[in-house]
């Protein structure tokens, strides 16, 4: 793989990145968020198997299999699993913040991002090291989607775009975290979502719905 | 014993009592291989902080490493969850009594707390920064079920709220170490040894400063959420106030000092890496807020367990002031507190679970009076308490002098004179709960209680434990001051 097809395909990883983002906030149906996390899951994984090549390196393309297995299939299907299928359950009701202002917001923080990300990741490993900003866009969208859902699910999927951030930050500035690092987060990630569902299961057995604002039995 | 097994036991040992919880048909073959395994990580611990007096790194590879500090915290971790593992047997017997708690959930219950411990203890040992990252993670994973053992709408909202700002807070963190990381291979340490954290603070000058100041303050945010500290705070009182006692005290009494541990790994690197300033003032202002949140909400508290959640608190937030200081005497006190602090604090808890199981409630007003009722247990609260708001002869009292001392030395008296008042604050509002839990006029009849063996036996080992820290501490100056040396004390 030349050098420039190696760059153009890398950046369109990124962007598919930075584009699944602006989608999820833009779209407030949980079914529709899940799929996005599975096109990001592929994107990210998609970096280190493009270097895998390109450098030869059989370990990266192992590494890339993994984050596609898990971020592009496990991970969203584990979410999707706790829908219901009925529109109103699986949908982030009456939203803190409208849909305009979230996506005004969320330029800004991208805008933020290639401020902050570009003057802090010098040039790695790779020319990728360049779209590394893009990570730290996830990382910013995530936390304000956090802040800002009220659906026990929305806020799975916001955990799970801003640890994409993290991957992607890792990935793309160098060749990722080592392994044994990169094994044991995926798997505190992979049971974190199992047991967030359960809850989320819970909840809706008690409660007989998942929006968080139903919790508020605890306080001062 | 060899340096290796030693080292290897504190991990291993609760791991494979977890195995036994799931798979043993015997009750009493599980609850006794769970004290067995937290017996074997305190023994390891004295073991290993025997061997390590002046310092000296017992067994050092990649994955696990022992300096004194970890040694202290082995030992810590042991003793208490000794207490814990034996009031758990009491907890699950008295619950087995009512059929609360089935046999599935008790089994459940017994591998959780194992793991748990497993996880803190691998948390401490982990010579690897992104071990240690994910065994914190690994003590959210394992006490989230822990803090929802009962299943109701509050533990199941205390659960959720738990989970998901501890991850949050933990994702900081992760990304924390992701940054140095990047900033550590762009140092040219090669990626294997990138973070390992003996390598990182001897070569800390050559990180680039800018990465390592926001690495430094998201590992600094991120870990400082398991030990309660501002702004992520919230979950803690939720947590320790739904969770059964056993669970409580080991999450109040060393799961908060493991995660303040981590944090003051990090600012022995950050402080050699980007002089002592930037962590300093982090913990200074996380430190007094923390402080003045905890107090604020213990001054009105109407729960007993919620009230023992906010002192943690405000322990936690006093140990953050004084790391800020970073001299030798404010580390060895830090330490002191944490030993003393979590066998107060699970003497405590282990009390109150008592207290709400034979009165079915935490309200203060409701358990009002309770000495008259149940003189063996309003002892041990009393104790406990004593113990706990730092007077003389209890340990407590000698690790926060040492700490006003170090933080004297360290020219930080304005942050001490404000800690300090706060503190009196505090426990002012410890001791008149206190006084309204033990001597208040009752609210209703109640029937006479007696404590439960398992309750009696942590009372009194925990009371006596902290006695003799209190009056005959010398023995541990040694190990103390070789674990704040190995903490990166000035």
């Amino acid at each position: 793989m030349s050098a420039g097809t190696y760059a153009s395909l890398v950046d369109l990883a990124a962007g598919l990145l930075l584009l699944s983002a602006v989608l999820v906030v833009w779209r407030r149906d949980l079914r529709a968020a899940t799929r996005l996390l599975a096109v990001q899951g592929a994107a990210l994984g998609a970096i280190p198997v493009l270097a895998g090549i390109r450098a030869r390196d059989a370990h990266l393309l192992v590494v890339g299999a993994a984050v596609i297995a898990l971020r592009a299939v496990v991970f969203p299907r584990l979410v999707a699993a706790r829908l219901r299928g009925a529109p109103s359950h699986d949908r982030e009701g009456a939203p803190v913040v409208n849909t305009a202002t979230s996506l005004l917001v969320t330029a800004l923080l991208v805008t933020a991002a290639y401020a902050l990300g570009g003057s802090l990741v010098h040039a790695g490993p790779s020319s990728s090291a360049r779209a590394a900003p893009v990570g730290f866009a996830l990382v910013l969208v995530g936390v304000f989607l956090l802040a800002t859902r009220r659906h026990a699910l929305s806020q799975v999927v916001a955990l799970l775009l801003l640890d994409n951030g993290i991957d992607a930050v890792a990935f793309l500035a160098s060749h990722g975290v080592p392994p044994v690092v990169e094994l044991g987060a995926s798997l505190d990630v992979l049971l974190a979502i199992v047991i967030l569902g359960v809850l989320a299961g819970r909840m809706h057995e008690k409660f007989g719905g998942t929006d968080l604002d139903d919790l508020r039995e605890l306080h001062e | 014993m060899s340096g290796a097994l030693l080292v290897t036991l504190p991990v291993a040992a609760p791991v494979a009592a977890a195995v036994v919880a799931v798979v043993a048909p015997w009750p009493r073959a599980r609850s006794a291989s769970g004290v067995a395994a937290s017996l074997a990580v305190l023994a390891c611990g004295v073991a290993l902080a025997a061997g390590n007096e002046v310092g000296r790194t017992v067994a050092d590879d990649h994955l696990l490493r022992v300096d004194a500090a970890a040694a202290f915290m082995v030992t810590v971790i042991g003793a208490i969850g000794t207490l814990a593992t034996v009031a758990g047997v009491g907890y699950l017997r008295t619950e087995g009594a009512r059929d609360a708690t089935a046999t599935r959930d008790a089994r459940r219950y017994e591998a959780l707390v194992q793991v748990f411990l497993a996880a803190m203890t691998l948390s401490v040992l982990a010579g690897n920064l992104g071990v240690v990252w994910v065994a914190i993670e690994a003590t959210t994973i394992s006490t989230a079920f822990l803090v929802g053992h009962r299943r109701t709408r509050s533990s199941l909202e205390a659960t959720w709220k738990y989970v998901v700002i501890c991850s949050f807070g933990i994702t900081l963190a992760f990304f924390g170490v992701v940054l140095l990381y990047l900033a550590a291979t762009q140092a040219g340490i090669p990626p294997a040894q990138a973070l390992d954290l003996g390598t990182l603070s001897a070569h800390a000058a050559r990180l680039d400063p800018a990465l390592t100041r926001l690495a430094v303050g998201l590992m600094l945010a991120g870990f400082g959420t398991k030990a309660g500290l501002v702004p992520f705070h919230t979950w803690l009182a939720d947590a320790h106030g739904q969770a059964p006692a056993p669970v409580s005290a080991l999450m109040s009494g060393v799961l908060l000092s493991v995660a303040l541990v981590v944090v003051l790994r990090v600012r022995s690197l950050a402080d050699a890496a980007l002089g002592p300033g930037f962590a300093r003032d982090w913990l200074l202002a996380t430190g007094l807020a923390t402080l003045l949140v905890a107090v604020s909400l213990l001054v009105a508290q109407r729960d007993l367990k919620r009230l023992l959640a906010y002192s943690s608190l405000e322990q936690m937030g006093l140990l953050a002031v004084a790391a800020a200081s970073g001299t030798r005497l404010a580390i060895e006190g830090i330490l002191l507190v944490v030993a003393a602090h979590g066998l107060a604090k699970a003497l405590l808890f282990v009390t109150a679970g008592e207290l709400q199981h034979a009165e079915g409630t935490t309200s203060i007003s409701d358990l009002a009076g309770v000495a008259s009722r149940a003189p063996a247990l309003a002892g041990a609260l009393a104790a406990g308490l004593v113990a706990l708001v730092g007077l003389p002869p209890f340990a407590l009292f000698a690790g926060e002098i040492a700490i006003a001392r170090g933080m004297a030395d360290a020219h930080l008296a304005t942050a001490l004179a404000a800690a300090l008042v706060l503190l009196v604050v505090g426990s002012g509002s410890l001791v008149s709960h206190g006084v309204t839990v033990l001597f208040g006029r009752p609210a209703r009849e109640g029937r006479r209680v007696r404590a439960s063996p398992a309750t009696a036996v942590v009372a009194v080992t925990g009371v006596t434990v902290l006695l003799v820290l209190g009056v005959v501490g010398g023995p541990l100056a040694h190990l103390l001051a070789a674990a704040a040396t190995s903490l990166g004390a000035r």
